[in-house]
């Protein structure tokens, strides 16, 4: 059975079907139910993959532009896999935050949700892609659904705000557009299989080259400092169901390519580009969270944090190259990372949604005391800041850990630095908790309701996995570390240098 | 009886050790409960917290009766749990040893019977429940500290307790001091966390492994350098948890918690982890001599500044804050001295406990008899009313000034006489701060309980419910007799060495030694000092001005002043410079930029005008720039 193709079918099926509704609350139930039936056949899907069968599971292959030797070639290995599953778990998630989001503007509440759709059709096939154009074309294609999501049903200054996406994405893209295409002409093969690509660009100034378009493209998406400026305009503009998906599965495509493109590809490059990008990576690390300290935005401040995270999760990637003896870690903690990342920040950007909806402001000078009328609400920030802040328990002390250990093998101030990051990350989030949800109750929020059923029913699923796998992470991590341990036999770096360390003493 | 090598680790999972997850599992379901079942379990909620608790201590007893079962080279019995990150830590697992065991039964002995005063002293809060479900969190978390059997799990209760800590402090949060005194914990406390997070990575780059048996064994692989900077590292994250210096400015403001939370958490237990992790990797520090000395100097140097800080404090949490910081300084001091000072490091720890969790409760009990006042100025001869308060308050206060026979004569004079054998300098120096100790203790007592009556209008002090009393006396006969059962004869050293190992020549006691003597005169001449300024003299209600030294121990001996000076304000200026470069540099450059492809910053605001025709130039445009590619490449 083509898995993936009817993953994305069915999505894509659903949003025209949507649209076919007339009546906005049955397009809404449509749309639930669409993204739940995604979300089973995914998790179906899931169960069937073997986790030490072969490297690239569910494939599929068509020849779609023979002329150029295009495919739509479709697999998924564990890091995919885990990505996708990220994926359509918050589609559902983020369908059922944004019931009423759509509904203030002029514009047609059925054709939000169909968007949604759509992107989860893109999303899946982003990561699925296993031919270097194909996957070029969905990760241009994910532009439009969410350009016009933040463009038509955000805030006041959405137009700037979704140009300036759209902007910054199309010039990176551009990049990586030349970038693949000359990867196609060098490597001359009539292909752009990703498979039959790893290995053929042996010249290392070629490989400088290449690397470079392929990797402004991601810095920009994932965003990478200093390529970040376009995501705290978007992510403050969306809605809070946009800024999750935007923050917590498109953004990942930067550090995902950079992982499965970058560094296979162009493996030679990339350990020649190691040092120059783990600075940034670390510079995005402590730099998005002084600035994310200093917002007084909360949706804003979100994003900011999320431009500390992506600093970590580059960190992991690019601590994947040659010589690491922590490489392994690095990688799967990098990837376990984008997933708890997607859990956190959507949970963050949800419930601070839903303040915002009740209180008509994203500012924090105009909360105070929220605790004492919505104790359920700010526990529930309250888990989610803490799950942002990495505080062991929770998913993201997994990933965060494994990241900083995995690097610290080889880039000890690099990684010593980035840690002092944890110290931010308590600052800005419980600074954010105490201003707004602490002290004595502002007047402007004494009437303000706690959850309701529907938005009880947004938080449970994030939270509960947020706790499972800070205590149980081993199912993802069995089915990621086969997948990095491939990844890094194309980097080169095998699991014998894993067994080299320094410090030990033979003996006494 | 002789004392034991360290033994190594027996897997083992029958009985109550094996069943020791419960003791973890069991208050952290009462939290579970409490905080999922909402308002439902309001009526119970302090029940079940306070069942859990003695449930809890139940499992812990019978898994330290059957540990003293097995001969002493078997008593350290490993229980593996479950597969947890592989490659790093594999097997999650708990290790019940004479330390670890020690540990549980102070967390959830003296946890149970703060659990019961907090019955009464909670009693009119609405949100009792909530505090239970807390407190059960915290003894959870701690337990899972101590229990742990590898650092990344140590780490995860010693967060765990951190939140909980910051719960707890913060658990009146309508008061803006009290939230402000939560955040400023955690985040001091995560200072300390990055020193422990840095040396786990070391010790894994190190030794390929961070559960205790697979580092401390072979510690001595590794070379001194590396011991070194894992030993300090270590040591930054115990100053951030047990408030040593430089990281102590958090305690005292933690005292805006209830106060049986500062009771358990910021004095009984949750602080002394600092102490627990550095006699635990007990063999990185043995061989390491500079990062023992720099542990020492930091026990010393803070047992004295908390001594001091203790002197000037009107608030009676505040000063018995001080006095706890300066009791871990003990506590720290005798753990940097090696096997010789672990066991007194330990068993000062556990008669703190008592008599500290005693005195605090004692204090909670006057405040709650006071309206919640804490300044001693406005306290006085509360003896006649509160007489169950007095007497337990009373034992405590003999006790913690190491008066004879009484605990903490037994353990602080063990600290004293290691110190002294390992160095002089440093024993003198915790002679001097047990005169102290005699000094401010006193004052404190004699504030409180003796002299004229000095209180508002309002007050009509009561004696406390026995609720609240019964565990005050429960504390007291620990505080009294618990010193000499452990540490004549050697008991508890002897006990403790198969975890921690022994001095080759194991200590006598000797009652008259020089510096015990020197340290009962101080402490009688810092008492009587102390009677004549604030027992026999009229206490002044308002504060005088004092000497500048009184005013250097009243502002926490210039701490915060410090921090703010060297990190807050440079802090607050480095947000606001890099927000505004973030907005006008980084973000202006690049929008300049777009706007220099675009023509003119005028085009690139009517591109933002009307988005779909915007968007569709776009794409016309980057279709345009794509063909173009494709031809130059297509030429090559």
């Amino acid at each position: 059975m083509p898995w993936l193709s009817t993953l994305m079918g069915v999505s894509v099926l659903g949003a025209l079907g949507v649209t076919l509704i007339r009546n906005d609350k049955l397009a809404k139930q449509f749309t639930l139910l669409v993204s739940l039936i995604v979300l089973a056949l995914t998790v179906t899907m899931a169960v069937q993959f073997s986790p030490n069968g072969d490297q690239w599971q569910f494939q599929e292959n068509h020849s779609w532009i023979p002329a150029f030797g295009v495919n739509y070639s479709l697999a998924v290995d564990g890091i995919a896999l885990v990505l996708i599953l990220l994926s359509v778990i918050l589609v559902p998630i983020v369908v059922l935050a944004s019931w009423h989001d759509a509904e203030k503007g002029k514009r047609s509440v059925r054709t939000y949700f169909s968007l949604i759709l759509v992107l989860e059709a893109m999303m899946i096939g982003v990561f699925a892609a296993t031919d270097v154009f194909l996957f070029y074309v969905f990760f241009e294609a994910m532009l439009i659904p969410m350009y016009f999501m933040i463009g038509s049903y955000g805030g006041p200054q959405r137009a700037y705000a979704s140009v300036k996406f759209l902007l910054y994405s199309l010039f990176g893209g551009l990049l990586m557009l030349v970038a693949v295409i000359a990867l196609y002409s060098i490597a001359g093969k009539n292909t752009f299989m990703l498979s039959d690509l790893i290995g053929t660009i042996q010249d290392v100034n070629t490989q400088k080259w290449l690397f470079l378009g392929f990797f402004v493209a991601f810095a920009i998406k994932a965003p990478l400092w200093p390529f970040h400026t376009w995501l705290p305009d978007a992510a403050a503009q969306a809605p809070a169901g946009a800024a999750v998906l935007l923050v917590g599965v498109l953004d990942k495509v930067g550090t995902f390519g950079m992982m499965r493109f970058c560094l296979q590809l162009f493996p030679d490059a990339a350990a020649y580009f190691t040092p120059l990008v783990i600075v940034l990576a670390v510079i995005g690390v402590i730099y998005g969270a002084i600035v994310a300290i200093g917002q007084t935005d909360m949706m804003r401040l979100i994003a900011y944090t999320s431009v500390s995270h992506f600093g970590l999760i580059t960190l992991g990637v690019f601590a994947m190259t040659k010589g690491n003896p922590g490489a392994q870690d690095a990688g799967t903690g990098a990837t376990l990372y984008m997933v708890n990342h997607g859990f956190s920040t959507g949970a963050l950007f949800l419930i601070v949604g839903f303040l915002i909806y009740r209180r008509g402001s994203k500012f924090i000078p105009d909360y105070g005391g929220v605790q004492k009328v919505a104790p359920i609400l700010a526990g529930t920030f309250l888990v989610a800041g803490l799950s942002s802040l990495s505080l062991p328990g929770l998913s993201t002390f997994v990933s965060e850990f494994m990241v900083l250990a995995g690097a610290y093998r080889l880039h000890v101030p690099a990684t010593v630095i980035a840690t002092m990051g944890v110290i931010l990350a308590a600052i800005y989030i419980l600074w954010m908790y105490q201003r707004t949800m602490n002290g004595p109750t502002a007047e402007s929020v004494k009437t303000l309701p706690d959850l309701n059923a529907r938005e009880k029913w947004v938080v449970a699923p994030l939270v509960a996995l947020l706790l499972v796998f800070g205590f149980y992470p081993k199912p993802l991590l069995d089915v990621i570390n086969p997948a990095v341990k491939d990844t890094l036999s194309s980097v080169s770096v095998t699991a014998d240098q894993a067994a080299a360390a320094p410090g030990v003493k033979e003996g006494k | 009886m002789e004392a034991a090598e360290i033994a190594s680790i027996t897997q083992h999972s029958g009985g109550a050790i094996g069943a020791a997850w419960l003791m973890i599992a069991l208050p952290l379901v009462g939290a579970a409960v409490l905080l999922l079942g909402g308002r439902r379990t309001d009526k119970f909620g302090h029940l079940l917290g306070v069942l859990m608790a003695v449930a809890s201590f139940v499992v812990a007893a019978l898994a330290f009766v059957q540990l003293l079962g097995f001969a002493p080279g078997e008593r350290r019995r490993g229980v593996s749990l479950f597969e947890f990150i592989p490659g790093l830590v594999d097997k999650v697992g708990l290790l019940v040893d004479p330390l670890s065991i020690s540990f549980c039964l102070l967390i959830t002995g003296v946890g149970s019977l703060i659990h019961v005063y907090s019955i009464g002293y909670m009693a009119h809060d609405p949100n009792r429940r909530r505090f239970f479900a807390y407190l059960n969190l915290f003894v959870a978390a701690m337990l899972l500290l101590v229990l742990a059997d590898n650092y990344l799990a140590l780490f995860v209760g010693w967060e765990g307790v951190g939140l909980a800590s910051y719960l707890l402090i913060g658990f009146w949060q309508h008061k803006p001091s009290a939230a402000t005194a939560a955040k400023k914990a955690f985040i001091v406390n995560r200072v300390g966390d990055v020193g422990l997070l840095i040396a786990m990575f070391t010790i894994f780059a190190t030794f390929h492994s961070l559960t205790f048996s697979g580092v401390l064994d072979r510690a001595g692989d590794a070379s001194q350098g590396t011991l070194t900077a894992i030993g300090l590292l270590l040591l930054v994250g115990a100053c951030g948890k047990s408030a040593q210096l430089p990281l102590q400015s958090w305690l005292l403001d933690a005292m805006e918690g209830p106060t049986p939370v500062s009771a358990l958490i910021h004095a009984a237990t949750m602080v002394t982890a600092g102490v627990y992790l550095i006699v635990r990797s007990g063999p990185i520090f043995e061989g390491t001599g500079t990062a023992q000395l720099v542990v020492t100097i930091v026990g010393v140097a803070t047992l004295l500044a908390g001594a001091i800080i203790g002197t000037a404090k009107d608030d009676i949490k505040k000063a018995l804050a001080g006095s706890t910081m300066s009791q871990i300084g003990y506590m720290v001091l005798a753990a940097g001295v090696g096997p010789a000072g672990y066991a007194f490091a330990i068993a000062h720890l556990i008669t703190h406990g008592f008599f500290k969790a005693d005195m605090f409760l004692g204090a909670g009990s006057v405040m709650h008899a006071m309206n919640d006042e804490v300044d001693m100025r406005k306290y006085g001869g509360l003896r006649k009313v509160m007489p169950i308060t007095f007497a337990t308050f009373l034992v405590g206060y003999l006790a913690i000034i190491g008066f004879p026979l009484l605990s903490g004569y037994f353990t602080k004079d063990g600290i004293i006489e290691t110190a002294m054998e390992h160095s002089a300098v440093l024993g003198w120096l915790a002679v001097l701060g047990a005169g102290i100790t005699g000094f401010y203790m006193s004052r404190l007592v004699f504030m409180t309980f003796f002299g004229k009556k000095r209180w508002d209008a309002k007050a009509h002090p009561h004696e406390s419910p026995a609720v609240m009393t019964v565990p005050l006396l429960l504390l007291s006969i620990g505080s009294i007799a618990l010193g000499a059962y452990l540490i004549l004869g050697n008991r508890f050293m002897i006990f403790l060495s198969p975890a921690v190992g022994a001095p080759e020549h194991l200590p006598e006691f000797h009652p008259f030694s020089a510096p015990g003597l020197a340290t009962l005169a101080l402490v009688a001449i810092g008492a009587a000092f102390a009677w004549l300024r604030y027992g026999a003299a009229e206490v002044p209600a308002t504060a005088p001005r004092g000497s500048f030294l009184t005013t250097f121990a009243r502002r926490d001996l210039y701490g915060d002043a410090l921090n703010e000076a060297l990190f807050m304000r440079p802090g607050q200026w480095l947000t606001r410079l890099a927000v505004f470069f973030d907005n006008r540099g980084v973000d202006g450059l690049v929008n300049g930029l777009a706007a220099s492809i675009g023509g003119s910053s005028g085009r690139l605001r009517r591109v933002q005008t009307g988005f779909v025709r915007s968007y569709a130039l776009s794409i016309f445009v980057g279709a345009a720039v794509l063909v173009g590619a494709w031809f130059v490449v297509g030429n090559l």
